[in-house]
């Protein structure tokens, strides 16, 4: 039922795609000689976030060894990539291992219609002759484009993956194969070219046979996905130590169904998930029912979002601007804490919503003294909502009052930078650490470090200043009462 | 203040010349005894009067309530982050669409800067506090100042005792709490308190005749005038107090002193807030206090004249013409006065307070008003309990022991009570009287009950002779000798009297708790395990505003809901609760109301992007706008004759069901309370379309709309947004 005619647009895509392919093929740059033997490409597309898995076997048939090898993206692809991470196997079978290998991008001028390429650091340099298999797996977000763009309530969102049949690749690849994996078999239509076979939720595309080098073949699946898009545009953690043993996070989102749009009419008729129960009605003063329609709803609007938060979490709060959110719900065992939050309304395409949630945490778990004196706040960086994009992430550590010389230690880029926090009874403010992130994906959340020094007496200060005060006022009372400041002389009667 | 006093009394104890030793340290004298105990007393009440108002932050959130709440909110916000200047003269475009509202020249003031100084202060004490916190507790903070303006003002009419009792019982008067539990943010939560502040500083300096007291109650004065349109109240009942002080003969230089320097300054003070301006001079509502100060005038110039001439025959002939005259100057110049238009008539506001069948006549938009509607016997009974009782026990004590400071709380208490009874609202007005004047019936009452109990005791004593003060009391006991029983008559009554004051206390707690501690906005209701179930419509809709529409967005809806849609939604409102212009809700009363191709015509006319419309029938919640609707057939029938409320209704019965008139079926807020209503179920075994908020199957389930359609609806259906389609193409 699937395979209908392609729509319109892609039509008009495809055969310009087409032409910058025939421009690529004049490029063929090899300053190393080395190609990959057999290559697969599995593109995991059953959530909003594009996750790709490539495997490249890779042989030196040259004669200087290779310290490293190159893997290409397209200018699109480069553009939402989230995150990319190499690994090589190791041992045979049962004994396998992964490890992982460094990434980074690398300049590429010469490379053809401004294609990224990213090394990756062998862990020892490819001998003459010797193969290889390097495994990556990289993350795309905002790669699956809703079509139509505009959808009614109860209509299936569809969208549209554009990628190419053959790996982009600096090098010669001799066998490869490209695997879509869809959420469901409801494929509407997808680019051919042959050999191209479907089988379920899975499209495949060769296997094809000795590519040269950048050599790409635009392909476009359009299919349903139903899943909630939810995109973090902004988030800001806070995170405040106090050495008082509490460790509080705030985390402000800005949420958006970033799916087709929603459009026309919206009815609860529809959209209720229907429930049921008694309620002491307090206008009428009598127990009743509510009896809502069952009718499960088709589109991909969302009304629960489940939070991951680290176990042992106390007084959480899910608010906004106008204040608390009263649906939620809070598990919590030894390993983990989820909080599952509902949005004070479903979210349909293009709608958007803002909350704060904000828990404490036990210090001990996260904060520790290393060898050289220095404290660190061992922390995970990401977002704790599952699957979800953050286009802008901001972590701030606000260290306590008097601490100094903050250093972070992420394992992937970040911008930094230190500001003050002003809270309660502070007088010079808090340093503050700000680490700030694009394009964070769910596996970005990895522990990260901030060192600081801090001495131990500054946690004194407050409440010595809270005494102090509640003195002086005493003192200054008593002086008040034991002073005359009366122009006239004391008389005896008082009123 | 309450501890200044005790430091004053501390003062004058510490002062005795024995040094106490080592041993006797923490052995106190009886006076000092009474001193710790009244100060530790009123601590606690004053922990107390906060405490009991934090139901609500407990039951459900620290948030702001109701509806005019969120306006004050909405300003406080502003001057906080925009400053006073700003503040002052803000124009707001977002309300009274396309109208706008002059907020600086509009509002009391006192609130918000009182709200703003406060947060001020806190975050210069380096607590980082949010502003909505400082705005939900402002009422409490200022009920418990409350508290010690009634021990002092109870000091000041009758005695301490009377003074600690005062303070308890307006701690935890419901009429009281019903307006100033945490998160009622509004005008009256401090206004009560400058109300009774102004009072008491007045009423000390008449006693007194001291100009300090005097300039102290017109500073008081101007608190209460930039806080509350109530100042009205203070400023006739002030001169009429005066005036029957007059009458009776107790004209005194203290009076003159006090009066006079409290009439001017206050009124020089008031003109400084924008919203009163020239009133205290212009208004007629004002007349009665200017009236006042030139007859004091010319007494003093009596007084003097009868001094000076020392001859009652020739006294006799001047005063008649002297009267005569100041008398018929004053009538010509009130009368030049109000033909010229230079003195405003009085508002039907004015008139709604002396007639309480005016507004139902005349102005339909306040008779709407449920606080405005007079007060049913049970609200007395709920929110005063046995101080409905105690109140004319404390008049007859008061009038057994006349003097100026009884003279006004009596009259305090009989005006305030005359007009609790025309207005539901000014039971809050009512409340200090009645809690001052019951706690001088159960200050006096439980005071002879003791003295019986302990002459009693000490009878024998007395004879051996102890002191002249139990003398005095044995004295008394003797002369009460012929009663039987007398003691335990005594201990009986004493027992009885507690048994009440706690009665009292726990309806207090009860009504504060189950009645005036619900936010309104978050509904909450008993769930089928016992489990609370809560109704958040209201916020879930207003987010969906503000979040899902255009910034420049319209939204209309009836005015009930203006406030919350600005402070909460941040959209631009048609009408709002600052109801001002008559005709412009008029014409909301008359969109809603009319069939829908009209209805879009005034919507088009108004630039309405949304529309906005409360529906309980699915939950039963009966404040919604379909129960509203016959106030905005009369209201917009008011001002559009087109509009006749008979059209709506069968037999003159208001009914929604199969039987309902036909132009009540096809209007648009019909339509827009049940569009798609008629395909739900709603309670087992009833068809579909029942309606529960009313108990009956609505009339017409097959609803179309063409010129509207909805754009959400909350989960429990309350609230229903429906957008205004653009108009369609002509060719």
């Amino acid at each position: 039922m699937g395979r209908r005619t392609r729509s319109a647009a892609a039509m008009a895509i495809v055969p310009l795609l087409l032409l910058s392919f025939f421009h690529l093929l004049q490029f063929v740059s090899s300053t190393q000689e080395i190609r990959v033997l057999s290559a697969e490409k599995r593109i995991d597309l059953t959530s909003p976030i594009a996750r790709v898995f490539l495997t490249l076997k890779v042989e030196n048939y040259g004669a200087p060894e290779v310290p490293e090898i190159l893997i290409a993206f397209s200018p699109t692809e480069s553009e939402h990539l989230a995150i990319l991470k190499a690994s090589t196997v190791e041992g045979k079978r049962k004994k396998k291992t992964y490890v992982p290998l460094s990434v980074s991008p690398v300049s590429s001028p010469d490379a053809p219609n401004g294609a990224q390429l990213y090394s990756v650091t062998l862990r020892s340099p490819l001998q003459s002759g010797e193969t290889t298999t390097v495994e990556a797996l990289y993350v795309l977000t905002h790669s699956l484009e809703p079509f139509p763009t505009e959808i009614s309530q109860s209509e299936p969102q569809l969208v549209y993956y554009r990628d190419s049949a053959t790996i982009l690749s600096p090098y010669t690849i001799v066998e490869q194969t490209v695997y879509i994996k869809t959420p469901s078999s409801k494929v509407e239509s997808y680019t051919k070219v042959e050999p191209t076979a479907r089988s379920g939720s899975e499209t495949r595309y060769g296997p094809y046979h000795d590519r040269l080098p950048y050599s790409f073949s635009p392909v476009i699946v359009h299919f349903e996905n139903n899943n909630p898009f939810a995109v973090v545009e902004e988030l800001v953690r806070e995170i405040e130590i106090s050495h008082w043993g509490n460790l509080q996070i705030r985390d402000h989102y800005r949420l958006k169904h970033a799916g087709a749009r929603h459009k026309g009419v919206f009815s609860r008729t529809i959209a209720a998930l229907g429930y049921f129960y008694w309620v002491y009605d307090t206008y009428a003063k009598h127990p009743c029912r509510l009896d809502y329609q069952f009718r499960q709803s088709l589109s991909a609007s969302f009304k629960t979002l489940l939070a991951m938060l680290p176990p042992r979490v106390h007084s959480v709060y899910y608010r906004d601007d106008i204040g608390n959110i009263s649906s939620s719900h809070l598990r919590i065992n030894s390993q983990k804490s989820e909080l599952e939050i509902e949005p004070r309304y479903p979210l349909f395409g293009g709608w958007k919503a803002t909350f704060t949630i904000g828990y404490g945490l036990p210090l001990q778990d996260f904060l520790f003294e290393s060898s050289d004196g220095r404290r660190y706040l061992n922390f995970s960086f990401g977002c704790p909502l599952i699957e979800t994009v953050v286009d802008d992430l901001t972590v701030k550590v606000i260290l306590p009052e008097g601490s100094r010389n903050p250093t972070a230690a992420v394992p992937f880029p970040v911008n930094q930078h230190l500001e003050m926090t002003y809270s309660y009874l502070d007088v010079v403010g808090r340093t503050t650490l700000v680490l700030q992130k694009r394009n964070v994906v769910p596996e970005h959340n990895y522990p990260f470090q901030v060192y600081y020094d801090f001495n131990p007496i500054f946690m004194l200060a407050e409440p010595l200043m809270l005494v102090s005060s509640v003195f002086l006022f005493f003192v200054a009372y008593i002086a008040y009462v034991h002073i005359d400041l009366s122009i006239r002389r004391p008389l005896k009667t008082n009123s | 203040m309450g501890a200044k006093a005790a430091e004053n009394g501390a003062k004058s104890s510490s002062s005795a010349p024995s040094p106490p030793p080592l041993k006797a340290f923490f052995r106190l004298k009886t006076k000092q005894q009474e001193l710790l105990i009244r100060v530790a007393s009123l601590a606690l009440i004053y922990v107390l009067a906060f405490a009991v108002r934090l139901f609500s932050v407990l039951r459900y959130e620290s948030m702001i309530h109701e509806f005019d709440p969120y306006f004050n909110y909405r300003t406080t916000l502003f001057l906080t982050r925009n400053g006073f200047y700003e503040f002052w003269n803000w124009f707001d475009s977002e309300s009274w669409y396309p109208l706008g509202r002059i907020i600086g020249g509009t509002l009391y003031p006192g609130l918000m800067v009182t709200a703003a100084l406060i947060y001020r202060l806190l975050r210069f004490l380096t607590f980082a506090v949010h502003i909505r916190e400082v705005c939900v507790l402002t009422a409490p903070f200022f009920a418990s100042n409350t508290t010690i303006v009634a021990y002092f003002f109870g000091k000041e009419i009758w005695d301490s005792g009377a003074g600690l009792v005062a303070a308890a019982l307006i701690a935890i008067c419901p009429g009281y709490i019903s307006r100033s539990v945490a998160g009622s943010y509004d005008n009256e939560g401090v206004a009560i308190f400058a109300l009774l502040f102004t009072f008491y500083l007045f009423v000390k300096a008449v006693n007194t005749g001291s100009l300090a007291w005097a300039l102290a109650s017109a500073f008081g004065y101007f608190y209460m005038v930039s806080a509350w349109g109530g100042y009205v109240f203070i400023i006739n009942l002030i001169p009429l107090y005066v005036l029957v002080l007059l009458v009776t003969g107790r004209y005194s230089m203290r009076l003159y002193v006090a009066y006079n320097c409290m009439y001017i300054l206050g009124m020089l003070l008031a003109m400084q807030i924008r919203f009163v301006g020239f009133q205290h001079v212009q208004s007629g509502e004002h007349m009665a206090a200017m009236g006042v100060f030139f007859l004091l005038q010319v007494f003093y110039f009596l007084d003097w004249v009868k001094y000076m001439l020392n001859d009652k025959q020739l006294f006799q002939s001047f005063l008649r013409i002297t009267l005569t005259f100041a008398i018929s100057v004053g009538a010509l110049a009130l009368g030049i006065g109000t033909a010229s238009g230079y003195i405003s008539p009085w508002t039907g506001r004015f008139y709604s307070l002396l007639d309480p069948t005016y507004a139902k006549d005349h102005i339909p938009i306040i008779a709407s008003v449920s606080e405005h509607q007079p007060t049913a016997w049970s609200s007395f009974m709920f929110d005063f309990h046995i101080l409905l009782f105690l109140f004319p026990a404390g008049l007859y004590f008061c009038f057994k022991r006349l003097s100026d400071a009884t003279i006004f709380i009596v009259m305090y208490g009989l005006t305030s009570m005359y007009f609790a009874g025309v207005m539901v609202r000014l039971i809050l007005v009512a409340a200090p009287a009645v809690c001052l004047i019951s706690a001088i019936a159960i200050s006096a009452t439980v005071k002879n009950l003791t003295s019986l109990i302990r002459t009693k005791g000490k009878a024998p004593l007395a004879v051996s002779g102890k002191g002249s003060s139990s003398l005095k009391a044995s004295a008394k006991a003797s002369a009460d000798q012929s009663l039987p029983f007398q003691h335990n008559c005594a201990i009986a009554l004493l027992v009885g009297a507690f048994y009440l004051l706690s009665r009292y206390a726990i309806h207090c707690t009860w009504v504060t708790s189950e009645a005036y501690s619900s936010p309104s906005i978050v509904l909450a209701a008993r769930g089928a395990h016992g489990g609370r179930v809560i109704f958040d419509d209201y916020r879930e809709a207003y987010y969906w505003l503000r979040q899902n529409t255009p910034a420049d967005a319209k939204v209309m809806s009836w005015w009930d809901y203006g406030y919350q849609i600005t402070a909460m939604g941040n959209r631009t409102v048609i009408v709002d609760n600052n109801t001002w212009n008559n005709t412009h809700i008029a014409t909301v009363g008359r969109a809603m109301s009319s069939y829908e191709p009209e209805a879009y015509e005034i919507m088009q006319s108004l630039d309405v992007d949304y529309v906005l419309v409360v529906f309980g029938g699915l939950t039963g919640y009966s404040s919604d706008d379909i129960n509203k609707f016959l106030w905005m057939v009369r209201i917009g029938g008011g001002v559009f004759p087109v509009i006749k409320e008979p059209d709506y209704l069968v037999n003159g019965e208001y009914r929604v069901d199969k039987g309902a008139a036909p132009k009540m079926l096809n209007c648009l807020m019909y339509k827009l309370a049940y569009y798609r209503f008629g395909e739900m179920t709603t309670e087992y075994g009833k068809p579909t379309g029942y309606d529960r908020a009313r108990g009956v199957e609505i009339g017409n389930k097959d609803i179309k709309l063409e010129y509207l359609e909805e754009a959400f609806t909350t989960s429990n259906w309350i609230i229903r947004i429906y957008k205004v389609k653009p108009p369609k193409n002509r060719w």
